[in-house]
């Protein structure tokens, strides 16, 4: 009696479960977005600090272009650029947090990688910044390239970072026997380098550049010009959900293009009555670009109006505050950079 | 009968709500790998690691695998538990003995030592040693030596380190002294208990455990030659030690703040133990004429022992596992090398926290095996 029972029971859960997910298999709507409107906030994982990227200040207001990116997601989706949950996390924890669905988009200088990609149930959505790693040493050192390193030198940097690899690779190349010193937080890198414990930093350039100014004193400490790999950083979103993958992606590319077509957060507005129909596409005046995503017609106008385009973001983030004046490869490609998005139509 | 059932009933319910919530943590976990396209398996293991390791007791080389550098980074586990739990000991049992002192200032440092170290945070502490005492440290151009030949810096605490010749002589000569010293203890003990005669076992043991190995030097061929650290330039400014053992600033610091925390608790322990025996006992064993060292070893610290040994435990279990704070300060403990890099390298979350979590389970339970078994040789022999 009892044996049927449980046989039972189990059955019927089996069933329940089978039909639980093909109603959600065939819902147009991506549930991270029904979930995200249902809450009525986008919750995003940045890093614990890092100045033009995602930094937040005494008051607890989070800036950067990482930042931007959510800020971005929430103005499509939401309506409201400020209705974003930052969840600061380290490298180390940053993966997890992402899979195991604790935030919905990960903005956190994260370099895009094959196995990133396809092993661990992430998916890379663009590039908000492209990086590479370099090395910062002591000026009165006297060290002015990596050809002057040499054996027994200690090398300061983050665990579960592509640093830690691109690393061992560079000395393993060059032949150097080094002593790897690595911190789960930037914070005590940072500390440990600037209290002389290691006679390199190393991690991505624009990390170096920023963490610099957080230095008792930046002006002792030079960023060699060596370049030594490539690094692309972007914002990532679980695999398993198209939809909210393409609005994520599109909300990145819109500011990107915006720039291109020269449509500021100041403009949008009379943007509208361009002749240009790539502009109006861009600003919600022409076409049914929302519909994709289950989003409304003017999404693309309020990260316009709210964020503004890259480049208002870079400058504001990044060059204004001294970190990287310079845009570098992160300059449109008309203007000889490498920034170059698909079309919105 | 109908009682049988009614004590079976809550615990079959409880067997099948424990099942029930194992199932639907496993049936949660693979549909949302399914969904997110991550495999589950062990496979890695065999991968190469491709990340180097700052500090290892056995050679590794980014080359290796996975599982190797699990191997290594568990042995820098043990490596600061066993010297946390050796320094621990010995500070607690001082500073146990010290609070039951007459003396007025040793009894309140030693009253102010425990208050202080055991009320702070151990993360803070080991905060304060890596980054406040760390910092105080000269950098290596400017140490000046201790003891002559070893050179503590910023960069590491630089000793000399030993080159043996022969050292199989060295070490042969060593267990033989210690066998013997087994079998002197064994023969006085039985002698003791035949004719009541008492060999100075302590002195015996304390001149074979020197005579046996000097011998060694002067007839095995056996010979020590230390390697200097020597400084050595890297760049204007940058300076390092070579030759010789460096032991990185990261290991002490958490040996340090370990064994200071944890001393508090075994101070607690020993002072416990050694009040919790009776005046009567002491003067009891005065009036048969033991002498007081004889009253300690024989009356006091058998008895005392049985109080001390299983809150101690406990310590060296919270020791071991608070030796996971490695992390903080880039000590590549298992935390930090395998529940850390591994894992953010490879992505297999469940399988690396799983692997993680056995083993400091393993350990625990070893440890507490071992101390049962102190504990039950120690207990009362009921006759």
């Amino acid at each position: 009696m009892f044996k049927h029972l449980k046989q039972l029971t189990s059955l019927v859960a089996m069933i329940a479960v089978m039909f639980a997910f093909t109603t959600e298999a065939m819902a147009k709507k991506s549930k991270t977005l029904k979930n995200t409107q249902k809450k009525g906030f986008v919750r995003c994982g940045v890093s614990q600090g890092l100045p033009g990227f995602s930094n937040a200040d005494a008051s607890g207001n989070w800036t950067g272009i990482d930042v931007d990116v959510c800020r971005a997601v929430a103005a499509a989706v939401l309506g409201d650029a400020n209705k974003v949950k930052f969840t600061p996390l380290s490298a180390k924890e940053r993966f997890t947090a992402l899979t195991s669905g604790e935030i919905d988009i990960l903005s956190r200088n994260t370099t895009w990688t094959l196995s990133r990609d396809a092993d661990i149930g992430l998916t890379f959505v663009g590039v908000n910044f492209y990086d590479g790693q370099g090395f910062m040493v002591r000026k009165s050192s006297g060290i002015t390239s990596t050809s002057q390193f040499k054996d027994g030198i200690s090398a300061c940097t983050n665990i579960g970072t592509t640093t830690e690899l691109n690393m061992r690779d560079f000395f393993n190349s060059k032949g150097i026997k080094y002593e790897p010193v690595a911190f789960e937080k930037a914070d005590e890198v940072v500390a440990a380098y600037d209290a002389g414990r290691c006679d390199t930093y190393t991690t991505d350039k624009s990390g170096l550049a920023a963490q610099r100014t957080k230095m008792k004193n930046p002006n002792e400490h030079i960023v060699l010009p060596e370049t030594i790999s490539k690094e692309p950083l972007g914002p990532v979103v679980r695999q398993g959900d198209a939809v909210w993958e393409d609005i994520v992606r599109w909300s990145l590319n819109t500011m990107i293009e915006a720039e291109e077509y020269g449509i500021t957060s100041a403009n949008a507005d009379s943007m509208k009555t361009s002749d240009n129909p790539a502009i109006k596409r861009l600003v919600g005046a022409e076409g049914e670009m929302g519909a994709a995503f289950g989003l409304d017609n003017e999404w693309n106008l309020r990260i316009i109006k709210q964020v503004g385009n890259y480049g208002e973001s870079y400058k504001r983030n990044i060059a204004d505050t001294g970190i990287l004046p310079d845009r570098g490869p992160n300059q449109l490609w008309t203007k000889g950079g490498i920034l170059y998005v698909p079309p919105a139509r | 009968m109908n009682n049988k059932i009614k004590k079976l009933i809550p615990q079959i319910l409880t067997i099948l709500f424990v099942v029930l919530i194992f199932g639907f943590f496993t049936m949660n976990a693979q549909v949302n790998m399914d969904n997110r396209g991550i495999d589950f398996g062990f496979g890695f293991l065999k991968q190469e690691a491709s990340f180097d390791m700052q500090f290892t007791l056995l050679d590794y080389d980014g080359q290796d695998s996975y599982a190797w550098a699990y191997v290594v980074a568990l042995l820098n586990t043990l490596l600061v538990s066993f010297l946390g739990i050796i320094f621990c000991t010995i500070l607690g049992v001082i500073i146990g003995v010290a609070r039951l002192s007459q003396n007025f200032l040793i009894k309140n440092s030693a009253a102010w030592y425990v208050e202080f170290f055991r009320n702070i945070p151990l993360l803070l502490q080991i905060f304060f040693w890596y980054y406040a005492a760390l910092r105080a440290l000269p950098l290596p151009e400017t140490a000046e030596p201790w003891f002559g030949v070893t050179y503590m810096t910023i960069k590491g605490y630089y000793i000399p380190s030993m080159i043996w010749e022969n050292l199989n002589v060295f070490l042969s000569c060593l267990i033989a002294a210690i066998v013997s010293i087994i079998f002197i203890r064994i023969y006085a003990r039985k002698l003791q208990e035949r004719e009541g005669k008492q060999l100075p076992v302590f002195y015996i043991s304390i001149g074979l455990l020197i005579i046996l190995p000097m011998l060694s030097f002067l007839i095995g061929g056996v010979k020590l030659d230390f390697e200097l650290p020597v400084l050595k330039q890297l760049a204007q400014t940058s300076f390092i030690f070579e030759g010789g053992i460096a032991l990185p600033p990261e290991l002490i610091a958490l040996v340090v703040a370990l064994s200071l925390y944890t001393s508090t608790f075994v101070a607690e322990c020993v002072r416990a133990g050694i009040q919790g025996i009776s005046k009567g006992q002491k003067e009891a064993a005065a009036s048969v004429g033991l002498n007081p060292n004889q009253i300690l070893k024989l009356v006091i610290m058998p008895q005392a022992l049985r109080i001390i040994i299983p809150p101690t435990t406990n310590q060296y279990l919270n020791l071991t596992k608070n030796s996971s704070l490695a992390a903080a300060i880039a000590y590549p403990d298992l935390v930090l090398v395998f529940a850390g890099t591994a894992l953010m390298q490879t992505g297999k979350a469940i399988e690396i926290v799983g692997i993680t979590m056995l083993t400091y389970l393993t350990i625990s339970l070893s440890i507490a095996a071992l101390m049962n078994w102190y504990n039950k040789r120690i207990e009362i022999k009921e006759k």
